[in-house]
């Protein structure tokens, strides 16, 4: 596996970070993966389990307990909608609808359950997830386009939204 | 060696108020095994002794009490002149918690017998309830805690969480993840015994499921031990299941003879088939494990090819006593410096000791036993694959090299120097002898449980017992001497070793050695072995005793 330069030296560095147990840099180097890559393969485990010392289910426990990390990329545009309970009733249900239409995602039903991958538009440009609270309750419903954060959106706004992305 | 090494640091001893009675116990004793030692067990899934403790369960959770304390920072004594209690407003787990000076444990309070009830409620609300097809039934934990204190009606009206079953984890285990109850004695187990940490828990909450990693298998040589220590059937033996509910199975304790470490065991067995050895707990052998091929290589026992009735002269002799004296003629018939004797490494001591008493009535000068070595590892599998070449040294089978005269007892048969050959259960193929080379032999004699190329050139062939069949100690490797019982009873007219060797040694020299029993031949064995004095097989007990040897 090909690691640039540049992440390496962050790995070396998140490592350093932990002179107790490499095991507690498993999580920090998990969020360099995703940030580099868009998200954690088989491949990037079985990297970062060598690094630490660690046997592979180690790693691959924590990906899958953790919501936030994918093992499948996502669009390069991506969309968080929160869906719990004050975004639920301040309409979320429907923002995310009319996002997936916007972006041409096909939204399963599928997507609610455990451990789903996100959903991807065909052009890849875009992909959307369900997350848990966002932390803003009193201004539902909220979402995350990649790192921006967007309050009481409005559907009739989206279409301004993403065209900052395309 | 100065003394202070040599005198053992005082045990300090804690009191421990269990139910109202007060106990002494060592310091540092987990709660949990202070009630059993106490009489008071406390129901558990993922605690085990030899684990490391996560606390994950929470079966055993009990009520605690800390001495209460005066002003003066001293324990208030009750009328009893013994400490009163604080008790803790909420169960405590008992498996992550040491005894301490004054605690007081309660083990069957209704806070207790509550909490017990609330665990056993939420363990049962995913699982699949299959016990009539399930292959823990009859040794499930979830089963008799369930029983003894779990609700008796559910609640649950919401669908069950599905989760993959019939996995085939690994090349001797099958996996049903509905059944499991996430206790994680099997991932502690491969992470911290069998140092091959390949399963893991992945998912969260109600979807967490035990999984081996993708591009790995279970299948350490130490895996099966994840099914005994399963408390519920997710992890079953592939060799195993559906072959026979447990509780018909009839058990015998033993020992493995796959080795030279002679890991306890007890067998599993039924109308005179052997279905199972899971291992038993030794501390100074085998702990609590033992390997999966010390497990599983026990079926040639159950062969439909094994030897049924005596060959004399080439054919089919069905009277022991016809074949024996046909046996003994044959071998007086040639002097003493033609005959050899090949004994076997997996023989009991008893046999050794009548193979010696063979050697002497036949005068022979040549004798050995036969050495199997392969790979073995640090944990419990010895290189030497034979279980009692300690004993075979010790009764005069072998020098200390064992096998070291096989290559002369091999020439002397290529040269025809010998022309008679005693084996007793090994295959003369193995010191590199053809065939043919076995047929120009005009005496071979061999004992044997199924057919081999010795057996298909021998004009005598005595049909002997395995390991489950019969009673008789071992010697293994540390010097330990151990007993083999009988579970199974041999097939057909095969005979246990013993009787066959004493037949065969009173038919030579015509005279009774007086052994009625294998007791008698232990007690011959014992007073001509200055290592076994004072013992008798009643006396090596279930865990064995440790010889003088080195």
């Amino acid at each position: 596996m090909q690691i640039p330069t540049e992440l390496l030296a962050k790995i070396d560095e998140a490592i350093s970070h932990y002179p107790v147990s490499k095991r507690s840099a498993s999580l920090p180097l998990l969020h360099l993966f995703q940030e580099q890559f868009g998200y954690i393969s088989d491949e990037s485990i079985a990297w970062i389990a060598d690094k630490l010392g660690l046997e592979q289910i180690n790693i691959l426990e924590l990906v899958t307990f953790y919501p936030m990390f994918r093992r499948e990329p996502a669009g390069k545009v991506h969309i968080r909608v929160c869906r719990t309970l004050s975004c639920a009733l301040a309409g979320a249900d429907d923002l995310k609808t009319k996002l997936s239409e916007a972006t041409g995602i096909h939204c399963s039903k599928h997507h609610e359950g455990f451990s789903h991958p996100p959903e991807v538009s065909p052009d890849g440009q875009f992909s959307i997830e369900s997350v848990e609270c966002l932390a803003s309750c009193g201004s539902g419903p909220v979402m995350m386009i990649n790192d921006d954060f967007y309050e009481a959106v409005a559907p009739e706004t989206i279409q301004e939204i993403l065209s900052k992305y395309k | 060696m100065s003394t202070e090494a040599t005198t053992p640091k005082p045990v300090e001893l804690v009191n421990v108020q269990i139910d109202g009675v007060w106990y002494q116990f060592p310091k540092g004793t987990k709660v949990i095994e202070a009630c059993s030692q106490a009489g008071k067990f406390i129901p558990r899934y993922c605690y085990h002794p030899r684990l490391s403790t996560p606390g994950n369960c929470r079966m055993c959770m009990v009520e605690l009490g800390m001495p209460k304390m005066g002003p003066d920072r001293k324990p208030e004594l009750g009328p009893d002149g013994k400490p009163i209690h604080n008790w803790i407003p909420r169960p405590q787990i008992s498996c992550a918690q040491e005894v301490s000076e004054g605690l007081g444990v309660r083990t069957d309070s209704k806070m207790v017998q509550d909490a017990r009830k609330g665990v056993l409620e939420f363990l049962l609300i995913n699982h699949p309830l299959d016990c009539p097809i399930c292959d823990q039934a009859g040794e499930c934990r979830l089963q008799e805690f369930s029983y003894d204190f779990g609700p008796a009606k559910t609640r649950f009206l919401e669908h069950k969480v599905k989760k993959p079953k019939r996995i085939q984890i690994g090349p001797r285990i099958t996996l049903d993840d509905e059944r499991c109850i996430l206790c994680s004695r099997c991932v502690r187990f491969m992470r911290e015994v069998a140092k091959d940490d390949v399963i893991g828990i992945v998912n969260r909450g109600s979807y967490s499921t035990i999984t081996c990693h993708p591009n790995k298998t279970l299948d350490s040589n130490y895996s099966l031990n994840t099914v005994d220590i399963c408390p519920v059937g997710a992890l079953t033996s592939t060799d195993f299941r559906f072959k026979m509910r447990v509780w018909f199975l009839k058990e015998t304790k033993s020992f493995c003879t796959s080795c030279a470490t002679g890991c306890n065991t007890v067998i599993g067995a039924r109308e005179n088939l052997m279905y199972r050895q899971t291992p038993r707990e030794n501390n100074d052998v085998n702990e609590s494990w033992m390997c999966d091929y010390g497990r599983l290589n026990f079926h040639y026992l159950n062969s439909p090819d094994r030897l049924l009735a005596p060959v004399a002269k080439g054919v089919n002799e069905p009277d022991w006593t016809a074949a024996l004296t046909a046996t003994a003629s044959a071998l007086k018939s040639l002097p003493p410096s033609e005959v050899a004797l090949i004994a076997s490494g997996k023989m009991t001591n008893e046999e050794l000791f009548l193979a010696a008493g063979l050697t002497q009535a036949l005068g022979i000068m040549l004798h050995d036993i036969v050495p199997h070595t392969d790979a073995g590892d640090d944990i419990l599998l010895s290189t030497d694959r034979n279980p009692n070449t300690a004993g075979a040294k010790l009764l005069g089978l072998c020098d200390a090299n064992a096998g070291s005269k096989l290559p002369a007892i091999a020439d002397g048969i290529r040269g025809g120097t010998i022309k008679g050959l005693v084996i007793l259960g090994e295959d003369a193929t193995a010191l590199g002898l053809a065939e043919s080379e076995l047929r120009k032999l005009e005496v071979l004699v061999t004992t044997a449980m199924l057919p081999n190329l010795t057996t298909a050139s021998a004009g005598y062939v005595l049909p002997g017992s395995g390991f489950a069949e019969k009673r008789g100690s071992m010697v293994n490797k540390s010097g330990r001497l151990q007993r083999l019982n009988r579970a199974i009873q041999a097939p057909g007219l095969a005979r246990d070793d013993w009787e066959i060797l004493t037949g065969l040694t009173e038919a030579i020299t015509g005279t009774s050695l007086g052994l009625a029993t294998i007791e008698d031949v232990f007690k011959a064995m014992s007073a001509a072995t200055p290592a076994l004095t004072g013992l008798s097989l009643s006396k090596i007990g279930d865990l064995g005793v440790q010889l003088p040897i080195a």
